[in-house]
C-alpha cells in the first residue's frame, strides 16, 4: 500500500519536519510532489517516533505547510550503475544531464557505500608517472592513494588537475581501462567547462564521468555529488577492474554545504562552525581510495580544495590533511613570480611515497635525491630568510651558494609547461644537476656511494 | 523480557521509549541485524543508545534486545597476531562473511571457537584458586605463552581438572567451588567489561626504561616501562611512523596497535609490514607479538570511541599474565572526536572547542590504566600507553593536546618545521619533556655507567645553547660569532644531523643499542671538549671544521655497525691525533 503524506509540519532551511509518518527507515529517500507537479527528492535524516526530518535535495523553495504529496520510496539513496555510464554528463544527484537519456542500470548502489575492510585492502605501491618533475620527484602519486591539492582561490590548481589527468600514465591501465570520475562541487560553469573541453582535446572524454554541482545548484545536492562519484568509481574499478582517476573539486563548497545543512539542523557546531563530524564525514569519502584483494582495479582520488585564506590551518584543509596520505600545496608567492606549477615543496608530501619508489619502481637513488633535496631547500628558506634582514651581500658564500640553488630550484624544477611531460628520468637527472651547484659536504642526507655515482661537481 | 523498540534514529545515535529495561552502559542488539550497541543515557521516557554500525535502514519499531551485561570482550588464545575491529571483532572472519566491505550486523565471535590449543594444566584437586591466579597454560605463538587466569572476582577450591591434552576456547578445563559452595566451569577463556580497569595487587614505580632503539627518545626523553607518552604533531610530522618505529622496536613484550581513526591504507601497510619484520630478539615475525585493533576513519564512529578501551583492555590482560605491554594508541584525537561526535549527537553542553567537558576526565581514566604494578597472577607487568595526538592546525594549544599533556609525562612534540626539512624522527629538542628522569637515571647509572646521564646532560645542554644562539644567528648571521660560539653550532650541527636524526629505513640505523648511542654521544663530547682547546689556543675555526671531523662524526651512525662498537676507539685515537696536530 502506497500511501502520500499531504503537507509538512515545518520547514527549515533545506529540511522539512514532517509528523505522522509511519514505517520510515533511516536515510530512506522521499518523493515530494509539489501542486505544480515538479518532483523533489529528500532524504530522511531524523526519526522520532512518527516525526520526521526530511532534508530536500533541489531546496525548499516553493514548498508550503500545505502544497506537497510526499511518498516514501522504501531505499535509501542508490545510484544506477552500468558500463555506459562511462562519457556521460550527470547532475550533482547523479541524474543525467546531458540529454542522452537515462542510465539503464546493471545495478543499483547505496551511495554512502560501505567501508573497505583493512584486512582486504592491499597496500598501494605502484607510482603514477605523472610527468610532472615536482610531483614525480618530491611527492610520488601512488596508485590507489588518495592526494588533495591545497590551493587557493585564483591559484592554477585546475591547470595542475588536468595536467595530471593528461599526462598520468598508471602502471596496468592503458586506454582500454583507464578512466577519470570527475565530480564538480559548487564550481563555476566556466570551470566546469574548462575541465570539459580540456578533457576533450587530450582525447579523454569518453572515459570522463562528469557530475556537475555548480555553484548556483542546490546546496544539499552538493553533499550527494561525491559520494554518487565515489559510487560510480567503485562499481568502475572493482567490478570492472578499471584504473580510476577521481577528481573532486572544491572539496571547500562541499564542506561548507554540509555546515549550512548542519547548522539548518540545529547541531552543535564544532571549529568554525563546522559540524562536529566533519571529520568523519571527510573520511567517509577520502577513505573510498585504496584497492582491494582479488580484484585488479584501482581508485586514486585527487581533491582539490581552496584554502580560505590561504590558511592551511583553517579546519578543512586541516582535517583532510589527517585523512589524505599526503598532499600538494600550491603557493601564491610562487605563482605570483610566475611560476607554474607552484608547488610548494616543503609542507607538500606524499606518504605512500616511500614504498612505491626505488629499485624496481623508479630508480634506486631517488629517496636519497628527494631527502636531500628537501633538506637543501629547507636551507635555502633559512638563507632566504637572514638575507631578508642582513642583506644577500653579507651571507657567507655557502649561504650564497644556497640562494642561487634555490632560484635554479624554482625555476627549472619546480617550474615546467603546461604540455611538458618530463619522464622520471629526466626529472631526477634534473634534481641531481642542480644539487651539483653545492659543494659535495653540504650533501649530508646521501650515502657515499650514492654521491659517488651521481655527484658531479 | 520486555519488547523493546525503536522510536528514533539520529546518526549513530537510537532511542527506545517508555522502557525501564536497560542499564546504564549495557550492551544492546539493535534492529533486524542486531548491530551492537551500547545504552549511553537513561530518563524516564528516553533510553539513548549509541550503535557501533552504519544505522541506514534502521526503522522505529524494530527491535532493541538487552544483553544484561556491560560492553565488555573475550580474553583468551588467540587474540596475539590478530586483527580486530573497535569491538574485538576479527576482521579477517568479517572478510569471509561479507567480503572485501565490511557489511553489517557480521555474526562473528572474537576468537577462533575451531582452534584447538595445547594446554598444560598448572593446578590439582583440592588446590585453593584465588582471583587473578594461573590455572593453565598454553603456547599462543611460538614466543608468547598464554597463561589462563582465573577471573580477580572469583576464588575458590579446585574440585575437577581435566588432563593436559588440546582444548579450544569455550571447553571445560577445570571446575572450582568458590566460598559458597558454587560450582563455576572454567574455560580458557573470560570476558572484562572494557569501560573497568582490570585489578591488580600493588602498582609499582617505573624504575625501568622501555628501550626503542631511537636514540632521541632513548637519551633525551626515556619513557619508563609502565610509562605514559603523547607524540603530538600536526599532520605530516610523522606520528604514525614514529608510533610504527616504537612498535617495531620497542623492547616489550607485547604490542597492541590501536589504529584510531586512521587510514585504511596505513593499517594495510602495518598489516603487511609485522608479518615481513623479523623481531631480532625472537628471530619471529613481528606479528607473534603483536595485537592490531583497526577502526580506520569510515568505519563507524562509535566503534572508535569504544576501541581505545578495547585496546587497553586487552594490554590489561597480557600484563595480568605478567608481561610487559606497549600500547600505542593512533590517535587519541580521532578518538576525542568520536566522543565529540556523540556528545553532540545526544545535545550536551559543549565545553572548549564543541569537545564534551568530561573531556579530561576521559583522557585522565584512559591514562590512569597504564602503569607498572605487581599483578595478582605474581610476578610483575606493565602497560606502556603511548598516545598520538593530532591537534587540529597544528595548535598545541588545543584542548586534546592540552589535556594530554596534563595525564602523560613524556612529551614527544613533533615540529612542522624539522619534518619540512626531513629531520626524522622529527621531534622537537627544546619543546619535548621526560618526567623519568628522576625515576630512571639509577637504572641507567647501574646498567651503562655514571657518565651516560652526564653525557645526556651535556647533550642537552649544548642544544639549548645552540638554541639561544640561533636567535642571534637568525638576525645577523653566523659569521659575527666569535669563534667558540661557532664552535658550539658546530657541535650542535653534529648532533643535530648525526645523532637525533635516525633514519628508519637504514638497516642499521633504524635500531640502535643504547650503548651504541652512548658511544656516540661520548666521541661527540670527546671532539667538542679538544676543539674547545683549540679554539681556546686562538687557531681559526676554519682550519678545524677543514679537518673533517665534523663530517666523519656526522655519518658515523652509518659508518659503524651497531656490533662493531670498538671502531669508536679509531674514532677518538683519530681525534686525539688530528687536533693534537693543530695544537703544535
Amino acid at each position: 500500500m502506497i500511501i502520500d503524506y499531504v503537507g509538512v509540519k515545518e520547514i527549515n532551511g533545506s529540511l522539512v519536519v514532517m509528523d505522522g509518518v509511519k514505517g520510515v527507515s533511516n536515510e530512506e529517500i522521499v518523493d515530494i510532489k509539489l501542486e505544480n507537479g515538479t518532483v523533489r527528492q529528500g532524504r530522511v535524516v531524523q526519526i522520532d517516533g512518527e516525526r520526521i526530518v526530511v532534508q530536500v535535495f533541489e531546496g525548499t523553495r516553493g514548498i508550503s505547510l500545505k502544497n506537497t504529496r510526499t511518498r516514501l520510496t522504501g531505499h535509501p539513496m542508490e545510484m544506477p550503475l552500468s558500463p555506459e555510464i562511462m562519457g556521460r554528463v550527470l547532475d550533482g544527484a547523479g541524474r543525467p544531464i546531458d540529454g542522452l537519456g537515462e542510465i539503464f542500470p546493471v545495478k543499483k548502489e547505496n551511495i554512502n557505500g560501505t567501508p573497505i575492510n583493512p584486512v582486504s585492502r592491499v597496500y598501494p605501491r605502484n607510482y603514477i608517472n605523472t610527468g610532472i618533475s615536482s610531483i614525480d620527484t618530491l611527492m610520488t602519486l601512488i596508485r590507489g592513494q588518495k592526494l588533495p591539492i591545497f590551493s587557493g582561490s585564483g591559484m592554477s590548481h585546475n591547470d595542475l588537475a588536468v595536467q595530471i589527468v593528461r599526462q598520468a600514465k598508471i602502471s596496468g591501465a592503458d586506454s582500454s581501462n583507464f578512466g577519470v570520475v570527475f565530480a564538480a562541487m559548487g564550481v563555476q560553469k566556466d570551470v566546469a567547462e574548462y575541465f570539459r573541453k580540456s578533457f576533450e582535446e587530450s582525447g579523454v572524454l569518453s572515459r570522463v564521468v562528469m557530475l556537475l554541482n555548480l555553484s548556483n545548484d542546490p546546496i544539499i545536492e552538493r553533499t550527494l555529488t561525491p559520494r554518487c562519484a565515489l559510487t560510480i568509481a567503485e562499481y568502475l574499478a572493482f567490478e570492472l577492474d578499471m584504473h580510476i582517476l577521481v577528481i573532486m573539486t572544491d572539496m571547500t563548497s562541499y564542506a561548507e554545504a554540509l555546515r549550512e545543512f548542519s547548522s539548518s539542523k540545529g547541531e552543535i557546531p564544532g571549529r568554525k562552525g563546522y559540524p562536529g563530524y566533519l571529520y568523519s564525514d571527510l573520511a567517509s569519502l577520502y577513505e573510498r581510495a585504496g584497492m582491494v584483494k582479488g580484484r585488479s582495479g584501482s581508485v586514486t582520488q585527487i581533491p582539490i580544495l581552496t584554502m580560505p585564506n590561504d590558511d592551511i590551518t583553517h579546519p578543512i584543509p586541516d582535517l583532510t590533511g589527517y585523512i589524505t596520505e599526503g598532499q600538494i600545496v600550491l603557493d601564491r608567492s610562487l605563482q605570483g613570480q610566475g611560476l607554474y606549477p607552484p608547488v610548494n615543496v616543503l609542507p607538500s608530501l606524499s606518504r605512500l611515497m616511500k614504498d612505491g619508489i626505488g629499485e624496481g619502481y623508479t630508480r634506486a637513488d631517488h629517496q636519497p635525491l628527494a631527502n636531500q633535496l628537501f633538506a637543501s631547500y629547507a636551507k635555502v628558506i633559512d638563507a632566504r630568510a637572514l638575507a631578508s634582514v642582513i642583506g644577500e651581500e653579507e651571507l657567507s658564500p655557502i649561504d650564497k651558494k644556497y640562494i642561487e640553488f634555490g632560484r635554479l630550484f624554482e625555476e627549472r624544477f619546480i617550474n615546467q609547461g603546461f604540455t611538458e611531460n618530463r619522464s622520471i628520468e629526466q626529472s631526477l637527472d634534473l634534481g641531481w644537476e642542480l644539487l651539483c651547484t653545492l659543494p659535495r659536504a653540504e650533501l649530508d642526507r646521501v650515502d657515499d656511494a650514492v654521491l659517488d655515482i651521481y655527484y658531479k661537481g | 523480557m520486555n519488547n523493546n523498540v525503536i522510536y528514533g534514529v539520529n546518526g549513530p545515535v537510537v532511542t527506545v521509549k517508555d522502557t525501564d529495561s536497560f542499564e546504564m552502559m549495557e550492551m544492546v542488539h539493535v534492529g533486524e541485524q542486531s548491530l551492537v550497541g551500547e545504552v549511553i543515557g537513561i530518563t524516564d521516557k528516553l533510553t539513548t543508545i549509541q550503535v557501533y554500525e552504519e544505522t541506514t535502514g534502521l526503522k522505529p519499531g524494530d527491535p532493541v534486545t538487552g544483553t544484561g551485561a556491560p560492553m565488555n570482550v573475550l580474553l583468551g588464545p588467540g587474540i596475539i597476531d590478530n586483527i580486530f575491529d573497535g569491538i574485538e571483532r576479527p576482521l579477517k572472519a568479517i572478510e569471509e562473511h561479507t567480503g572485501a566491505f565490511i557489511g553489517r550486523g557480521a555474526k562473528v565471535t572474537s576468537l577462533d571457537t575451531e582452534k584447538r590449543w595445547t594446554v598444560t594444566m598448572k593446578v590439582k584437586v583440592g588446590d585453593r584458586l584465588e582471583g587473578g591466579q594461573i590455572y593453565a597454560t598454553l603456547p599462543e605463538t611460538p614466543i608468547i605463552e598464554h597463561r589462563v587466569m582465573l577471573r580477580p572476582n572469583l576464588s575458590g577450591e579446585v574440585v575437577e581438572v581435566k588432563p593436559d591434552g588440546e582444548y579450544t576456547v569455550f571447553d571445560t578445563v577445570a571446575v572450582i567451588r568458590d566460598d559458597n559452595g558454587e560450582q563455576h566451569e572454567l574455560t580458557l577463556c573470560q570476558q572484562w567489561p572494557i569501560r573497568t580497569s582490570r585489578p591488580v595487587k600493588e602498582r609499582l614505580a617505573p624504575t625501568v626504561p622501555l628501550i626503542t632503539g631511537q636514540r632521541i627518545m632513548d637519551t633525551l626523553f626515556p619513557i619508563a616501562k609502565g610509562g605514559t607518552a603523547a607524540i603530538p604533531g600536526g599532520f605530516g610530522t610523522g606520528k604514525t611512523m614514529n608510533q610504527h618505529q616504537l612498535a617495531k622496536w620497542c623492547d616489550a613484550d607485547i604490542i597492541v596497535y590501536v589504529g584510531c581513526g586512521e587510514r585504511g591504507n596505513e593499517m594495510s601497510q602495518v598489516l603487511s609490514e609485522f608479518s615481513e619484520l623479523i623481531d631480532p630478539k625472537s628471530n619471529r615475525p613481528m606479528t607473534d607479538r603483536t595485537v592490531l585493533i583497526a577502526n580506520t576513519s569510515n568505519m563507524p564512529v562509535a566503534a572508535r570511541e569504544a576501541s581505545i578501551y578495547t585496546g587497553i583492555t586487552l594490554a590489561e590482560y597480557y600484563r595480568d599474565m605478567g608481561y610487559h605491554v606497549a600500547m600505542m594508541a593512533d590517535s587519541t584525537s580521532r578518538w576525542a572526536e568520536a566522543l565529540r561526535e556523540i556528545s553532540g549527537r545526544l545535545e550536551e553542553m559543549p565545553a572548549e572547542e564543541g569537545f564534551p567537558a568530561y573531556l579530561p576526565s576521559r583522557l585522565a581514566e584512559f591514562y590512569e590504566r597504564g602503569g607498572r604494578a605487581a599483578v595478582l597472577s605474581g610476578g610483575e607487568g606493565s602497560v606502556t600507553l603511548i598516545g598520538a595526538v593530532s591537534p587540529q592546525g597544528s595548535d598545541f594549544s588545543e584542548p586534546v593536546t592540552q589535556n594530554t599533556k596534563r595525564f602523560t609525562r613524556v612529551f614527544w612534540a613533533l615540529d612542522k618545521a624539522l619534518a619540512y626539512a626531513r629531520h626524522y624522527p622529527a621531534i622537537n629538542w627544546i619543546d619535548s619533556y621526560s618526567e623519568y628522569f628522576k625515576d630512571l637515571d639509577p637504572w641507567f647509572k647501574e646498567n651503562l655507567g655514571e657518565d651516560f646521564v652526564e653525557y645526556r646532560n651535556r647533550i642537552s645542554a649544548l642544544l639549548q645553547e645552540e638554541s639561544s644562539l640561533m636567535e642571534i644567528v637568525k638576525l645577523i648571521g653566523a659569521d659575527v660569532l666569535p669563534d667558540d660560539q661557532k664552535l658550539v653550532i658546530e657541535t650542535a650541527r653534529v648532533i643535530r644531523v648525526g645523532f637525533l636524526q635516525q633514519n628508519a629505513f637504514h638497516a642499521e640505523d633504524t635500531y640502535v643499542p643504547l650503548e651504541k648511542q652512548k658511544r656516540m654521544m661520548q666521541v661527540i663530547l670527546h671532539l667538542h671538549g679538544k676543539a674547545k682547546e683549540v679554539v681556546a689556543r686562538e687557531i681559526p675555526i676554519s682550519k678545524l671544521i677543514g679537518l673533517g671531523l665534523f663530517d666523519k662524526l656526522t655519518k658515523m651512525k652509518y659508518d659503524i655497525p651497531n656490533n662493531r662498537l670498538e671502531m669508536f676507539d679509531d674514532y677518538i685515537a683519530e681525534i686525539d691525533e688530528k687536533l693534537g696536530e693543530l695544537l703544535q
